[in-house]
């Protein structure tokens, strides 16, 4: 077993394990720090794929901020914890249903290698080639250009495919970033019409009464 | 094999088993009592006026969206910038360039209408 076998199972457990430990806490923030440990271990699996920008991508971006985001949704609609929940839900022959049928669909269309395309070999994604400005061969003491190829570069690699092959998509993603931006201000910070501004308050004051009463009713 | 995460995985082993070794060294040799001065905060912390877990402003929820948003547009960045040291003779560069500019051209649009709007001020 080589070292990097032994890493990918303990990695890949930890993976398997926490996600299920996801969706398994009681607790919905242990829910979430159970999610950061299974973004972290993917990102390591990615990483020993050679795919280490997407590795560096799933740690700045899932980690770092969508996580960020998750426990802000967690605190935001203040789940509590859930001590008298079923740990199955009624939906638990569908749920396994639908996920069967996913792994199946996984199993037949990844696995014979579907979308494998032909011209991309592995290679393209991990290595560049480059010119660098060296001294001759033929002639020493003069300088020349050679090409010279580079493995273990999959971020140059990438930046290769990203900026050149798919400009537009590139470019597209930023449109997408920007409709997201303005979204979320939109939806987040609408004007409220003067008889909504009242309801508004009226509405956060009998919140609170309700709060003080599940308070004392639960303290009771 | 990308050997050269080495490093880094021993930093990950390091810092994790670190914890692990000082939480279960705390936990083997120290004492377990559970006085009511024992469990009361100390030093800097101080007793709780309320629950922890309360309701929080959806201000919050904005701003971790912008952040992220922001965040993806760093992290197109990284690759621009590992070609862009390279790329910078011929046309290439102009290139590159120009189409980053587009691209955060594009972002700051959005970036100004979120300042307009005030949504990084906190009132």
């Amino acid at each position: 077993m080589t070292p990097a076998f032994a890493v990918f199972l303990i990695v890949g457990t930890i993976a398997v394990a926490s996600s299920i430990l996801v969706i398994s806490m009681r607790n919905p923030v242990h829910s979430a720090l159970f999610l950061l440990l299974t973004f972290l271990c993917v990102a390591v699996l990615f990483v020993m794929k050679g795919a280490e920008f997407v590795g560096a991508v799933q740690v700045l971006v899932y980690a770092g901020g969508i996580m960020v985001l998750f426990l802000f949704v967690v605190m935001l609609i203040n789940v509590r914890h859930l001590p008298d929940e079923k740990v199955l839900s009624n939906f638990w022959k569908g749920g396994f249903a639908v996920g069967l049928g996913v792994f199946i669909l996984f199993v037949a269309v990844v696995r014979p290698g579907v979308y494998h395309d032909e011209q991309l070999d592995k290679s393209r994604l991990t290595s560049v080639k480059e010119r660098i400005w060296t001294e001759s061969h033929k002639n020493p003491g003069t300088y020349t250009y050679r090409r010279v190829h580079r493995t273990n570069a999959n971020s140059e690699a990438v930046g290769m495919a990203l900026y050149t092959d798919y400009l537009v998509p590139f470019e597209v993603a930023s449109l997408f970033l920007l409709v997201a931006m303005i979204g979320a201000i939109v939806i987040g910070k609408r004007e409220l019409s003067a008889t909504e501004e009242e309801t508004a308050q009226q509405f956060i004051l009998e919140r609170v009464e309700t709060e003080k009463e599940v308070k004392e009713a639960m303290s009771a | 094999m990308t050997t050269s995460f080495v490093p880094v995985l021993l930093l990950l082993i390091v810092a994790v088993g670190l914890g692990v070794v000082f939480l279960s060294l705390n936990w083997v040799i120290g004492r377990h009592q559970r006085t009511p001065s024992k469990l009361a905060p100390y030093e800097s912390g101080v007793p709780l006026l309320d629950t922890n877990r309360k309701r929080v402003n959806v201000r919050f929820y904005q701003i971790a969206m912008l952040f992220i948003l922001f965040d993806i547009e760093a992290a197109f960045l990284y690759p621009w910038a590992v070609i862009y040291r390279r790329a910078t003779y011929g046309n290439a560069g102009m290139f590159l360039f120009g189409e980053m500019l587009l691209f955060i051209v594009l972002l700051a649009v959005g970036y100004a209408y979120v300042w307009k709007k005030k949504a990084f001020d906190w009132k």
